[in-house]
């Protein structure tokens, strides 16, 4: 039994709803106890994506229980074939059927249905999210790719893309990117697999030259099995970072046996002449705390400390399948690295370094902000906002200018920090105000972890009702309201955010009306008044 | 739970319900939460209670998926998350919940009520959490009361979690004096300011003493007993009210609080239980209806006339279907609901336009079949759905907002209508 407050990732059937559900033509039938649906909001409101994930749950109940789960099963299973038709389906349990042990697999295989069935094992009290991921990967290469066969020789080397899914950190905008990037150094893509793969193209894998593994959590496994059996070997060097991007295209050349040293000696992003620009001198030793994904938090670690001159003081992974990779990369630093998928343990290893910037997921932004500390996110698990709707890649060049706009941008800037420095009452500039291209409210660090979110509507009142006293008195004379303890009362507790607006209208209302002390039926007259 | 007739997937049978509303059942795949989600807003309700859900990493995942997808860095929930030690006996529970609670109380010394929460694997494997709460409780107190539920998929949806929650408070809700006055229990989560809403409103009729069940404070639990009526503030509430009934509380029926119409029949239900004349009624309550009205007005001229289609989510389906009916012309097509209390909502079908299609139960593909067929001009639905639909041209407004939002009382009726109103209002200015 484990205490968790907030998961990185979640159950392993996850991952595969993430590999079906960036895949095309492919069904997945789950056998899950009612309410494991809650999984389709992730894709439809995290990823807005526009049509459901293409998952059939059997959500049985207790009633089910005493009955044939079974035939449940069976009778989803052919159900959803009879309806959506796919090319093929993948068949497993949740955490509550796995005990129920009605094997999805066999079930299946019974039905004799005239596409391939590949049953998955996802063993859900062991194992997580990622690793069911790159299970589902592997198991649907495994029994789609075929055998291995002739390639002949190309004058453009085809290679596969493997590991992008549903719900990656900014996947699709870094596949556009690669492709983009492999197609200047000589390469053409056969498949990009599983985001926007059919099983059909599946099929297909084996007829490229070799594989270009984006996303080592989700594709190793995959690329191991495609270099042993289709005699395909695969990228290591994960392209994010100016360095990691020109290493990227020198292993590939070298895999396809093309020369890159034309394209190697190009000035292809701005963040290295950013970086040296004088106004960047600021950012010199910074401290710097990364956690995320294994790739995502390696990668940033070293762009941190050789791209933008920042000081790593901390580097973590919830990845424990990679902790030997990311121990390697934190030696590079000095620092020890912080394997955990606890986030109470990340939270104290944060308040412990007082770093001046946290790159982490959306868990450790909660953390930065509770602490006062500037935050950009890096890695999965992602929240809305990870899918801008602008082309903004982690991956290549581009990639490199994305990150360098996002890491820099939540920091204060240079000369607003000595402004900082030198005016320390200043009204806009101050120990607690925040920097003044990010707007909002002041935020003071708080040293108590536990006790949070009560402090913000308070702290925002003052900022909130200043302007609101001089709305009124446009016309002359200072009017002023008396509102009674209970009307006062009753407006606070309207959420910090329209409490503003409530209160102008309430008051507006009064003076129009000639109301000299403003009471509850005021304010909810006035809110009936101005109910849209 | 009323007796259902096992039916095979995807077949619908009508049934009669206790009004002359027919009630079609139907099963199959269901599109809903399952009880654990109730805590989303439970915690934030009872400010000195914790929810310790003994389940599995996808009862972890779904809690903060569901909570505004991690909204709150340190919320008053956790997942105890089990294992394979766990599964397979090694690992004794006592010991484990043990630890597990320790760690928990003394992280955080303000919490004064736990609730272990149980879950389908907890179910499954049947770990006897009732009884692990009175150990708790035995060695925590007085510092902490832990009691115990079940948010499990396969015993509850959505909603049913609260209810489970509530039903685990009565039974320690201290008994009122033999002497006790005719008091009144309010019984259902409200918004804080629809509770006091509803606290003045009560004084002002002269009902008192008047409590609310959840309580704010997880130490100010309300009395209870023969001389206690209470009043059901939401209509998912079965298991509480039968274990309200075995401590001798009389419930006072009456349809909910939604709408000007709702909030006046509920009010007077009340009113009438607690013998207030008829004239302090209306005039208690004349300048609620009047403000509700007014309010209302603002959004008929977008809603009146209009299709609606509500799919199976909170168990305030009904009631919506009601209120948007009689109060604003919403012409319904189709109102699901996952479990429908004919007894508690006898009030309410008995206000329903005749011929009403309601569906208990759930086949989401059918049904979604059945509401693309009939292009609604708005449809109620989960958030799994409500991205799909707007894709195929179809407004929708997703039910979750319901139950985040002070949607009860006089003074929220505009409010409630204007949430319907909104999508519809969207789409006209939009020209992208």
């Amino acid at each position: 039994m484990q205490l968790t407050v907030w998961t990185y990732e979640g159950p392993p059937h996850i991952g595969a709803m993430r590999i079906a559900t960036a895949m095309k033509g492919l069904h997945y039938v789950l056998h899950a106890p009612q309410g494991d649906t809650y999984a389709d909001l992730l894709f439809t409101m995290i990823e807005r994506r526009d049509v459901r994930p293409p998952v059939t749950y059997t959500t049985f109940q207790a009633r089910d229980l005493g009955g044939d789960t079974a035939e449940l099963f069976k009778s989803a299973a052919q159900e959803a074939y009879d309806r959506f038709k796919p090319q093929a389906m993948i068949v497993g349990a949740s955490c509550t059927a796995e005990l129920i042990q009605d094997d999805p697999g066999g079930l299946a295989a019974a039905l004799a249905l005239p596409i391939p069935v590949v049953p998955l094992e996802l063993p859900a009290y062991q194992k997580k999210e990622n690793w069911g991921a790159a299970e589902t990967l592997y198991r649907l290469v495994r029994t789609l790719a075929g055998a291995r066969r002739e390639r002949p020789a190309r004058a453009r080397p085809l290679c596969n893309i493997l590991g992008p899914t549903a719900l990656g950190f900014r996947h699709r905008d870094d596949v556009q990117e690669i492709t983009r990037l492999l197609g200047r150094i000589g390469v053409d893509v056969n498949v990009v697999a599983p985001m926007g793969a059919t099983p059909h193209d599946l099929t297909r894998l084996g007829d490229a030259d070799f594989n270009v593994v984006l996303y080592p959590e989700v594709a190793n496994v995959a690329a191991q099995w495609l270099d042993k059996n289709h005699g395909q070997p695969f990228t290591r060097v994960i392209p994010i970072g100016v360095n990691a991007t020109r290493e990227f295209i020198a292993e590939v050349a070298g895999i396809a046996g093309l020369d890159a040293t034309e394209l190697l000696a190009e000035q292809s992003s701005r963040l290295p002449w950013y970086s040296r620009s004088v106004d960047s001198t600021y950012l010199t030793g910074k401290r710097v705390f990364i956690f995320g994904d294994a790739s995502h938090a390696i990668a940033a670690a070293r762009i941190a400390q050789t791209e933008l001159g920042f000081k790593v003081v901390g580097l973590g992974t919830y990845s424990r399948e990679f902790a030997r990779e990311v121990r390697e990369a934190a030696k590079l630093y000095g620092v020890e690295a912080l394997i955990a998928d606890d986030y109470l343990d990340v939270e104290a290893r944060v308040a412990e370094l007082q770093p001046e910037l946290v790159l982490g997921t959306q868990m450790e932004r909660h953390i930065a902000k509770r602490l006062g500390v500037p935050c950009a996110v890096i890695s999965a698990p992602v929240h809305v906002q990870d899918f801008p709707a602008r082309y903004s890649p982690q991956m290549g060049f581009e990639g490199a200018n994305v990150i360098f706009d996002t890491w820099v941008h939540p920091l204060m800037m240079g000369l607003e920090e000595h402004l900082l420095a030198m005016f320390r009452d200043d009204v806009e500039f101050h120990d607690g105000a925040a920097p003044s291209h990010l707007g909002g409210k002041a935020q003071k660090p708080q040293d108590k972890p536990a006790e949070m979110v009560a402090a913000e509507p308070l702290d925002a009142m003052p900022l909130d009702a200043a302007p609101l006293a001089a709305a009124p008195l446009a016309a002359g004379a200072p009017i002023t309201f008396h509102w009674d303890d209970k009307a006062e009362k009753e407006l606070k507790k309207i959420p910090f955010f329209v409490r503003g607006k409530a209160r102008r209208n309430t008051e507006r209302f009064a003076s129009e009306r000639g109301v000299a002390t403003i009471t509850i039926e005021t304010l909810y007259d006035a809110k009936a008044h101005f109910s849209r | 739970m009323n007796a259902l007739t096992p039916l095979s997937p995807g077949s619908a049978t009508p049934v009669s319900g206790c009004s002359t509303t027919p009630v079609v059942q139907e099963r199959g795949q269901r599109e809903v939460f399952c009880g654990l989600t109730g805590i989303v807003w439970l915690h934030r309700k009872i400010q000195d209670a914790f929810f310790l859900v003994v389940g599995s990493r996808t009862c972890a995942h779904l809690v903060q998926s569901a909570a505004g997808v991690m909204i709150f860095a340190e919320p008053r929930f956790a997942t105890a998350i089990l294992d394979e030690r766990d599964l397979a006996g090694i690992a004794d529970i006592d010991d484990e919940l043990d630890r597990v609670v320790g760690r928990l109380l003394e992280r955080r010394p303000d919490i004064k009520l736990l609730f272990l929460v149980g879950s389908c694997p907890s179910e499954v494997i049947k770990i006897d959490l009732k009884r692990a709460a009175q150990r708790q409780s035995r060695i925590h107190s007085p510092r902490a009361r832990v009691l115990s539920y079940s948010g499990s998929g396969i015993e509850t949806t959505f909603t049913q979690g609260e209810d489970a929650c509530l039903a685990s408070l009565v039974p320690v809700l201290p008994d009122e004096p033999a002497d006790a006055p005719h008091s009144l229990l309010v019984v259902g989560s409200l918004a804080d300011v629809v509770e006091d809403q509803f606290a003045r409103l009560f004084d002002e009729l002269g009902i008192a003493p008047c409590t609310f069940l959840p309580m704010r404070r997880a130490t100010d639990f309300p009395p209870v007993g023969p001389n206690t009526s209470y009043l059901l503030a939401q209509p998912f509430l079965g298991d509480t009210a039968r274990a309200l009934d075995e401590r001798g509380a009389k419930r006072i029926p009456a349809p909910f609080p939604l709408g000007a119409e709702g909030t006046t029949l509920w009010l007077r239900a009340a009113a009438q239980a607690f013998g207030v004349s008829p004239e302090r009624f209306d005039a208690v309550t004349a300048p609620g209806r009047a403000r509700a009205a007014q309010a209302l007005s603002h959004s008929k001229g977008m809603l009146a006339g209009k299709r609606m289609f509500l799919f199976p989510d909170s168990q305030l389906e009904v009631p919506l279907a009601r209120f948007l009916s009689r109060e604003l012309d919403v012409e319904m097509i189709e109102v699901g609901t996952p479990y429908l209390h004919r007894e508690h909502l006898s009030g309410e079908l008995a206000l329903l336009p005749p011929d009403l299609r309601i569906v208990e139960g759930q086949h989401v593909e059918n049904q979604l079949d059945r509401c693309r067929a009939a292009r609604p001009d708005l449809t109620l639905c989960g958030l799994g759905l409500a991205n799909p639909l707007e894709a195929e041209g179809l407004s929708t407004k997703w039910s979750i907002e319901l139950i985040f939002t002070p949607i009860q009382g006089y003074e929220q009726a505009g409010d409630l209508a204007e949430l319907f109103a909104r999508p519809l209002n969207r789409r006209t200015r939009l020209e992208v």
